[in-house]
């Protein structure tokens, strides 16, 4: 899967999650930039991506990634 | 796990429930809950249930319940739910030196929560049991050791069994069991708990919610009474009509031995109070033939209360049967192999439950109780003569086809009653029926046992409860009133309630007499009664008045105590029984 494959996916993801289509996720997206993402809804998207591409984040991931590209990096590790 | 995602609950929960009756919901629990919180309300949404939830802070167990003024006791729950987690266990077992009495120490400390609850507030308490996990200290001889924390944990789920049939509104929700289903991996996220304080990952929620819900819906009376099934290839394998009685599968060899188990576990929800019926497109001779001939059927003709076989729609006959019985049809399961028959009874049935039976009869069973159907808030020794009641009643209704008059029919039922005020023997039943009843149910009040017992010992109430036989049974316990005392002339019937089994007997004339008696006898002067509207008990809505009650609108009757005329009633008074109150 590319790069870009994940993110569109990812996106998906976050527009199910905080059940809004409008949002555009890019590589510099962090929690700051999304009203709803608060430490709660972070659980959840963790969770969502974990059973979608099938693998599970470690700890420190969950606790470290600065934004949406630190995530497509471990994701693009992981699968 | 099951379909329903936490995310599409968590969506759920924007929906607009404003007009659905709230059910308050209070959470406190020694980890955080706040997406156990969400689950259950978007649970509720599914259900057409309104949860209100109150979610106390990270673990605030004990200050909530300590301080008489506390949130949870402010916002008056109907349901208060603790969940103590496995995990903060494990963390107080490790910092205790007397390893082997950990369990009856924590039974302790919860047991005080509950009697905390109980001395402040009127809520049914819904307690997780705790997930029966080890830390492998002692390998497999942790079994043989008190000083393990798996010996520990088991205890301690075993008392709680055993104390929530003390605290009667204590109600336990087996969260070890949804774990022994789906497995460690699957319920309980490591790091979620280390980083987070959750123990359940975000994938069992839904289940836990859902196991939740069936509680809430049995205590709020939601529960299913019936089970209609098919025949062929559901209650054997095969096809009577054309394999004969030797050609069908059943017993303990081959495909049979599933038929065989699925059966076994019918006649358990039979005993335990489920009424059986069939329902099959078959001839009724050739239909009855396994009952009555093959030897390794566990089902027989007379665990069933009714068995309709004909070439008729199966939607038709299951209406028939429903109201020979006399129940709502939301309280109905039906069974068939069939998706067309499914289908067909579905679409012209809306209310009914028809769960969607896996192809391979190998998973009936599973998947059933996966469905967790049968979920109930009580249970007493006489459910398991249910059958006989209705297979009593079907007998009554031939009799009385050879009757020319109705009243000869009731006076050759030779009908006797008994009136007491609630006592401690019929506890279980009396808050079972409170449950139980939505058409013949005039103001819908539900109570657990433990309300019932509390009310028994009120003075502001009188409390009766009728039972009824004839020549054909025993009906058992079938109505429950309870009056209140408003002021020093006046009682308010602020509930009855019946079973509509023992429906135009002159059974209300018997009670409504009973209860203008009591009334005199206590000298009060009027009895007020109140009609409330549900979408079920429309049959009731002008009994007071039918009963020679005076209408003063607003749903409310009146009947005078002094000039009141006995209704007409072919019911006597059982001997010997009425000395006794």
């Amino acid at each position: 899967m590319s790069r870009e494959e994940i993110l569109k996916k990812v996106n998906e993801i976050f527009w199910d999650v905080f059940d809004d289509d409008s949002i555009v996720v890019t590589e510099d997206t962090t929690a700051a930039d999304i009203e709803d993402w608060d430490s709660l809804t972070h659980i959840t998207l963790i969770s969502e991506v974990e059973s979608e591409f099938g693998f599970t984040f470690a700890m420190k991931d969950v606790l470290g990634m600065k934004d949406v590209g630190e995530m497509l990096d471990i994701i693009e590790k992981e699968i | 796990m099951g379909e329903i995602t936490f995310t599409k609950l968590k969506k759920n929960c924007k929906k607009d429930m404003s007009g659905v009756k709230e059910c308050r919901l209070a959470i406190m629990g020694d980890c955080a809950t706040q997406h156990l919180a969400t689950a259950i309300r978007g649970y509720g949404v599914e259900e057409g249930i309104h949860f209100e939830v109150f979610d106390a802070d990270y673990n605030q167990i004990d200050a909530q319940l300590l301080d008489p003024e506390s949130e949870f006791y402010q916002f008056e729950a109907q349901f208060a739910l603790i969940y103590m987690c496995s995990e903060k266990l494990y963390h107080s077992f490790c910092e205790t030196e007397q390893k082997a009495g950990f369990a009856d120490m924590v039974y302790q400390k919860i047991r005080t929560y509950w009697d905390l609850i109980n001395t402040h507030v009127h809520v049914n308490i819904i307690q997780f049991t705790f997930v029966e996990t080890d830390d492998r200290v002692f390998g497999n001889y942790a079994s043989k050791t008190q000083a393990s924390f798996l010996y520990q944990v088991k205890k301690l789920n075993f008392l709680l069994m055993n104390g929530s049939q003390e605290v009667k509104n204590v109600f336990l929700m087996d969260l070890n069991y949804i774990e022994a289903q789906y497995g460690r991996a699957a319920v309980y996220d490591d790091k979620l708990y280390y980083i987070a304080k959750m123990p359940l990952s975000t994938a069992v929620l839904p289940e836990v919610a859902r196991q939740v819900t069936d509680i809430v819906k049995a205590i709020s009376g939601r529960i299913k009474k019936c089970v209609i099934t098919d025949l062929d290839n559901t209650l054997w394998g095969g096809v009577i009509g054309d394999d004969g009685l030797e050609g069908i599968q059943i017993g303990e060899l081959g495909l049979g031995h599933a038929f065989e188990e699925f059966q076994m576990w019918l006649k358990e929800l039979k005993s335990r109070g489920i009424i059986l019926a069939v329902c099959s497109k078959n001839n009724e001779d050739t239909a009855k033939e396994p009952f009555l001939k093959h030897p390794e059927m566990v089902l027989h003709l007379d665990d069933f209360s009714m068995f309709v076989a004909n070439w008729e729609d199966k939607a038709s006959n299951i209406r028939y049967i429903q109201e020979t019985i006399n129940i709502g049809m939301d309280s109905i399961v039906f069974l068939d192999d069939n998706p067309f028959e499914r289908n067909q009874v579905r679409s012209m049935i809306p209310d009914i439950t028809v769960p969607e039976l896996p192809e391979d009869p190998a998973m009936y069973l599973s998947y059933l109780k996966r469905l967790n159907l049968f979920e109930t808030a009580s249970y007493s020794e006489s459910d398991k003569d249910r059958t006989k009641q209705y297979q009593a009643e079907i007998e009554r209704t031939v009799s009385r086809q050879q009757y020319q008059n109705y009243d000869e029919y009731l006076q050759s039922l030779g009908m006797v009653a008994v009136a007491k005020p609630f006592d401690k023997f019929h506890y279980p039943r009396i808050a079972q029926l409170t449950q139980r009843s939505n058409q013949f149910n005039l103001r819908t009040v539900r109570y657990t046992e433990a309300e019932i017992e509390a009310l028994a010992a009120n003075d502001h109430f009188l409390t009766l409860y009728f039972m009824l036989k004839d020549q054909f049974g025993d009906h058992g316990l079938i109505s429950v009133v309870i009056l209140e005392k408003r002021d020093d002339e006046t009682l308010f019937m602020y509930n009855w309630l019946m079973s509509c089994r023992v429906l135009k007997r002159g059974m209300e004339e018997f009670i409504i007499n009973k209860v203008i008696e009591t009334a005199r006898e206590n000298g009060y002067r009027k009895v007020i009664g109140e009609y409330i509207r549900t979408p079920k008990n429309a049959m009731v809505r002008d009994i007071y008045a039918k009963l020679g009650f005076k209408e003063l609108g607003d749903g409310l009757f009146e009947a005078d105590v002094d000039t009141f005329v006995q209704n007409k009633t072919f019911i006597k008074i059982e001997e010997g029984k009425e000395e006794q109150q």
